[in-house]
């Protein structure tokens, strides 16, 4: 580590900011169903998904070798593209989680890349098909097959399980989610904390710090482990609430359907090397098992600003990617700027994000959940609850209990079309 | 461009019959037990569905295994 320059020390804090805000934000996913389920405490949910996450991050160093060896050219790659895409990356998970909706982390550091690549040498350095085979296809296809494989599991568990409802069934359920939460925990952790171990080789070795071809060393796996478990352990509340309550209302049963397609659709995908991202295969699994049962409700609406979040996330973090190499281009006062940036953009969706606090004793009040319009219309039978009075933006959106997500990106008020 | 419609099929097959399969035989051990809760509650007992019960439990521990398996021993 004889030739550690600033920028190589920035970047690996960004690449660890960022393996924070992974874990931050995809601990709804192995979670969010754990925790509305009423399966497990929030706080020992999150301790749990973080102590399997760090686990996971010891257990292979595959995932990052793929990433530092041979996605990329080595040669070519300079620290400060690395930085910014990693910028792009931070901005895009931190104003997801603000506006409390799951979207896919790799999808966000792979839009970073790609426009801080494009910024620097052109769009030809893109692989076109890669992307659409890599991240368009996969996005389109994980809650799909999630999806389908609990809603079907959902159904033939009704089906065959009839209206068992005692002790036994109750503690089996919450056993069985614990368990399948756990592995989604442990794929997590294996996968996304080693991404950032890949990216933090990459640029280790772009830096000239170590030899090309090198496995990552030990201090980079073990602080990599460390900021995704503590990112898992702080808990991005909004978009547990948003997966575990948002997008519908689930039964210990239809949580652990929903759960074991999530785990079972992610293990299957990366052996079978069909990468599926972890947040879409579990927002599908999650409806999934809310279409499976009778009487269940998806939120479409929910679903909808979900969907567009997804199809933003490789755009909006390509651009400020790009934005943000074209600024480091300038020279080492380029890139200061972009440091001074990411951590005052960072510290202002922090500020916006206390006006109204989701944490783990309000994750899964009834009073805090979202309410869709078409859900709204299909309750109309029963009296809407007082509007909300901490909210004074409520007034403005028929909805009688409207969210976070919901005040800060007022919902279509579109007319109720799909209730399933 | 080419795209992996095989691997694709596969996990989505794999996905669907595995999953529905877990949940199926999760679903089948839960009833065993909720049996014999009832069983005891009028004194009798249910060995036969208890057996069933932990048979489809362990064959759900094993798949838990495979997973992890599969996670530690990625290809």
């Amino acid at each position: 580590m004889e030739s550690f320059s600033l920028i190589l020390a920035i970047v690996v804090v960004t690449a660890l900011a960022f393996d924070f805000t992974n874990g931050f934000h995809d601990t709804a996913n192995a979670m969010a169903t754990t925790i509305s389920t009423g399966a497990l405490k929030p706080k020992v949910a999150v301790a749990m998904s973080a102590a399997l996450n760090l686990v996971g991050a010891f257990l292979s160093v595959e995932v990052a070798n793929t990433i530092s060896k041979g996605l990329v050219d080595e040669n070519g790659i300079r620290p400060e593209v690395i930085f910014a895409a990693l910028t792009g990356a931070i901005l895009w998970n931190l104003l997801t989680w603000l506006v409390g909706l799951p979207s896919s982390s790799s999808h966000a550091l792979m839009g970073g890349l790609v426009g801080a690549t494009v910024a620097s040498a052109g769009f030809g350095a893109v692989h076109g098909d890669m992307l659409v085979t890599k991240v368009l296809l996969p996005a389109v296809a994980a809650p799909i097959v999630a999806g389908l494989a609990a809603m079907l599991a959902t159904r033939f568990s009704y089906g065959i399980g009839g209206k068992a409802d005692g002790e036994a069934t109750r503690k089996g359920y919450r056993a069985g989610q614990i368990a399948s939460a756990g592995l989604v925990s442990l794929a997590h952790g294996t996968n996304d904390a080693q991404k950032t171990m890949g990216i933090i080789t990459l640029a280790l070795v772009a830096g000239g710090a170590i030899a090309p071809g090198s496995n990552p060393p030990t201090w980079v796996i073990l602080s990599a482990g460390l900021a995704i478990a503590l990112g898992t352990y702080i808990g991005g509340w909004r978009i547990i609430r948003t997966m575990g309550k948002g997008l519908t209302d689930l039964e210990p049963r239809q949580g652990f359907a929903a759960q074991t397609s999530a785990a079972t659709a992610i293990l299957a995908s990366s052996h079978l090397g069909f990468s599926l991202s972890t947040t879409h295969v579990v927002s599908g699994s999650v409806m999934g098992a809310g279409l499976g049962r009778k009487g269940g409700v998806v939120r479409w609406s929910t679903a909808t600003r979900m969907f567009i979040a997804w199809a933003l996330t490789l755009p909006a973090a390509a651009l400020v990617g790009a934005g943000a190499e074209s600024v480091t281009d300038l020279g080492d006062w380029g890139t200061a700027v972009v440091a001074v940036f990411l951590v005052g953009a960072s510290a202002t969706i922090w500020k916006i994000s206390r006006r109204e606090v989701v944490d783990h004793t309000n994750v899964v009040a009834d009073t805090a959940e979202p309410a869709g319009v078409v859900t709204t219309a299909i309750a109309a039978v029963t009296p809407p609850p007082a509007g909300t009075v901490a909210e004074d933006l409520s007034a403005t959106i028929p909805a009688p209990a409207v969210t976070a997500a919901t005040a800060t990106d007022p919902a279509p008020a579109a007319p109720p079309a799909a209730a399933v | 461009m080419k795209i992996d419609w095989a691997a694709l099929g596969s996990v989505f097959g794999v996905s669907l019959a595995f999953t529905v399969g877990l949940v199926a035989l999760f679903t089948l051990g839960v009833n065993g037990l909720s049996r014999r809760e009832k069983a005891a509650a009028q004194g009798g007992s249910a060995a036969l569905a208890v057996t069933g019960a932990y048979v489809c439990f362990a064959a759900c521990a094993a798949a838990v295994a495979y997973g992890i398996y599969l996670i530690v021993a990625k290809p």
